[in-house]
């Protein structure tokens, strides 16, 4: 009895010593994370997109997805949206007449539909089980379905709508980009860039890509420029770290300069996205939401962090009740009699 | 304060036939609901449900676990005011609330069973190296868990006394304090972190739900919501049972619950002042409305229950927990349903409605909840015994 009398009592003044601490050191809210420096991504450019959707294609190959239909006829892979069986799609903008491309109004538009790899992704953050996890090196945000308890916190959570879960399956598993990792140890890289004519969606370094969006933005609308396409070499190419691609021939073409918004969606979206954006026509137009420089997952994390961080604060609000309910609930002890009796 | 408790009658089984319309009426929808889970876990989640990519959680999330949990507050609420704030005069309401709080909450802990589509995984959310402390849902899956332990524990005198297990019984009150101090943390910890559920999803989330309070305005409400669910269990039970309604009992619990309420509403405006997101309150859109049916519901009980008089009329004391259930429903609703716009409005072409097997399945759920509390009720002491038993 008085053991355990001790017992409580150290756990209460513990309690209050780590409290002490706490509020000492005051937690450090989490701040929102940035692209790792190896981080891989995309450059999609919709001022080159054609909308051949031979990356749409590509990409079910790659994955070895079937192919899903919305005609009458089901000749065609036609799905209507990304979903657990398609990872990447090409959606249009249309307004008007349709007459020019790239245009606001009056015009027409392609834009690419697949995970953007946030610096600090809200599935990772939101994944209870690590089956959504996020490459510390090429940061690349990968999903195990052998860990997955399929709760579907990861498909509320992305504010792009980008993983998905089959409905119509007893075993559902989520679907979404994972940036063709599987590929990379045979020295291939995303499929959907591999096979882009326009080098309208171009692989490579974040970082790297990043400076290619700037230095289109740069460029004067209606002039003619050299684009690369496919893989976009770094500057330091031939490093240890890039030898792991394939070798093929340089792919650069020149093309003409398209009129884009002066902004490189996925900069600083979110603390950014390793996949980049360039528009002609305004990103919210084109389904890519405003989002603050703030992730979702750092706001989470610091309320949890405040919360529970190392536990300190339930163990001092139990401690705290533990001490009163011990005082209160020793009166039912001594009823116990009269209890008995009114049975 | 001793003295208040000698005057309780102790509990008792309120007796009588198990076999009757309420509890045939259960059993139907429960086996309807056994029914239509049959069909789930063959064909997967599509097949009864009407979930999809925009709407990933339906009312099986919702309704059955969100929902249910808070409407299984009552136990914590009622044991913080008699263990916590010490005012034993509210003993007897101890356990029929913490009765129907075990029902709620092990439903709800089920119930997440039926809407995980990788169900047999599901230990991995308490294994180290799967674990993950950053999420929230780790956070709710772990506590809930744990609280559901507890209250079995809490509640087992009732099934001790009744089998004449008088060691275990003493054994067991020795740390029933402990018991009792974590059956308030841990439901302070994960009603909050059921609110914090919503604030990953970041802008997804109607602004006059999504705010860094949230966690304190889901605490909040689920202590209310307990203590309106006890006038409600309370009035129902009495007028079900033909048993004396505990007016004496009701009246200053409905005032403590006015009090917590209006701690709330201030904290509601307060931060929706403050962030300057009332005016989106005052939009033609669907959300706005929903705030305004919440806010009145959360209101209601000022005009419904405000003067003692009025909370000595059973009628109204039933009226006030009804709209105090209301308004956590709303609540809970609007931040994850109704204020929840997948992809942030640029993909316009999700919608969704609970399809009617689902719906089966979540008044199952409830029915499951209603036909145990029956069979407990009638057969072990629970609720305080009456002078001349009357129920049937």
């Amino acid at each position: 009895m008085s053991t355990r009398r001790n017992f409580l009592r150290g756990m209460v003044a513990a309690s209050g010593a780590a409290v002490a601490a706490g509020a000492a050191k005051p937690a450090a809210a989490r701040e929102t994370r940035q692209r790792p420096p190896e981080a891989l991504g995309l450059l999609f450019d919709a001022t080159l997109c054609v909308g051949c959707k031979a990356c749409v294609a590509a990409c079910k190959q790659a994955n070895d997805n079937p192919a899903e239909f919305s005609t009458v006829d089901r000749l065609w892979d036609t799905p209507l949206d990304t979903s657990a069986h398609t990872f990447n799609l090409i959606k249009m903008y249309r307004s008007g007449t349709m007459q020019t491309k790239d245009a606001e109004e009056n015009g027409y538009a392609f834009m690419k539909t697949s995970c953007m790899h946030c610096a600090d992704p809200s599935c990772v953050s939101a994944c209870p089980v690590s089956a959504m996890t996020k490459n510390p090196e090429n940061g690349v945000v990968e999903y195990d379905a052998d860990a997955c308890i399929g709760c579907r916190y990861c498909v509320v959570a992305c504010p792009f709508g980008i993983p998905k879960y089959e409905y119509d399956s007893p075993t559902g598993k989520i679907g979404k980009c994972e940036l063709c990792r599987h590929r990379y140890k045979d020295g291939r890289y995303s499929a959907c860039a591999e096979v882009c004519p326009t080098g309208a969606t171009l692989f490579g370094r974040s970082a790297d890509l990043l400076a290619e969006a700037k230095r289109r933005l740069a460029l004067k609308p209606g002039e003619t420029a050299v684009f690369p396409r496919g893989r976009l070499r770094a500057a330091d190419e031939g490093g240890v770290r890039h030898a792991v691609w394939r070798e093929e021939p340089d792919q650069s073409y020149e093309n003409v300069v398209g009129s884009y918004q002066q902004h490189v969606y996925g900069e600083t979206e979110y603390g950014g996205t390793q996949v980049l954006k360039l528009s002609g026509v305004p990103f919210e137009k084109v389904g890519m939401p405003k989002l603050p420089p703030e992730a979702a997952a750092a706001h989470s994390e610091s309320i949890q962090h405040m919360l529970y961080g190392g536990l300190v604060m339930p163990l001092a609000v139990l401690g705290a009740m533990t001490f009163i309910a011990r005082r209160h609930v020793r009166h039912d002890d001594e009823n116990e009699g009269e209890n008995r009796d009114g049975r | 304060m001793a003295a208040d408790r000698h005057a309780h009658h102790a509990p008792a089984p309120v007796g009588g036939n198990l076999f009757n319309a309420a509890t045939l009426v259960c059993g139907v929808l429960i086996a309807i609901m056994i029914a239509v889970l049959a069909v789930r876990f063959v064909f997967g989640l599509g097949a009864v449900t009407n979930l999809n990519d925009g709407y990933p959680w339906g009312i099986w999330v919702v309704v059955d676990v969100v929902i249910g949990s808070a409407f299984a507050c009552g136990g914590f609420s009622v044991a913080m005011l008699v263990y916590i704030f010490n005012k034993g005069q509210y003993h007897p309401l101890v356990r029929p609330a913490l009765l129907a709080s075990l029902f709620g909450y092990t439903l709800a802990g089920v119930g997440v069973i039926f809407d995980l589509g990788r169900w047999w995984n599901f230990w991995h959310i308490f294994t180290p190296g799967y674990a993950n402390p950053n999420s929230v849902m780790f956070e709710v899956a772990v506590c809930i868990s744990a609280y559901i332990v507890v209250m079995w524990l809490e509640f087992s005198p009732a099934f001790l006394e009744k089998w004449g297990m008088e060691d275990a019984r003493r054994k067991l009150n020795k740390v029933l304090f402990f018991l009792i101090a974590l059956g308030t943390v841990l439901p302070m910890m994960h009603q909050s972190s059921l609110g914090t559920l919503i604030v990953v999803m970041g802008v997804q989330v109607n602004p006059l739900w999504q705010t860094q309070l949230i966690p304190l305005l889901f605490l909040l409400t689920a202590v209310v919501i307990g203590y309106g669910v006890v006038l409600f269990e309370s009035c129902v039970a009495s007028s079900a049972y033909r048993r004396k309604i505990e007016t004496h009992l009701l009246e200053p619990l409905a005032k403590v619950m006015l009090t917590m309420l209006g701690a709330f509403v201030v904290v509601r405006f307060g931060d929706l002042l403050v962030r300057g997101a009332l005016p989106l309150a005052f939009q033609g859109s669907v959300a706005a409305l929903a705030f305004w049916v919440e806010t009145l519901c959360f209101l209601a009980p000022f005009a419904v229950v405000g003067s003692a008089s009025a909370r000595r009329n059973p009628a109204r004391l039933f009226l006030a927990g009804v709209a105090i259930m209301l308004g956590g429903v709303f609540m809970r609703l609007n931040a994850f349903l109704i204020g929840y716009d997948t992809g942030v409005g640029v993909d316009p072409g999700w919608h969704y409605f609970p399809s009617v097997p689902e719906l089966l399945v979540t008044i199952g759920m409830f029915a499951v909840e209603v036909l145990g509390y029956i069979v407990i009720t009638r057969r072990f002491p629970v609720l305080p015994r009456e002078e001349a038993q009357v129920a049937q």
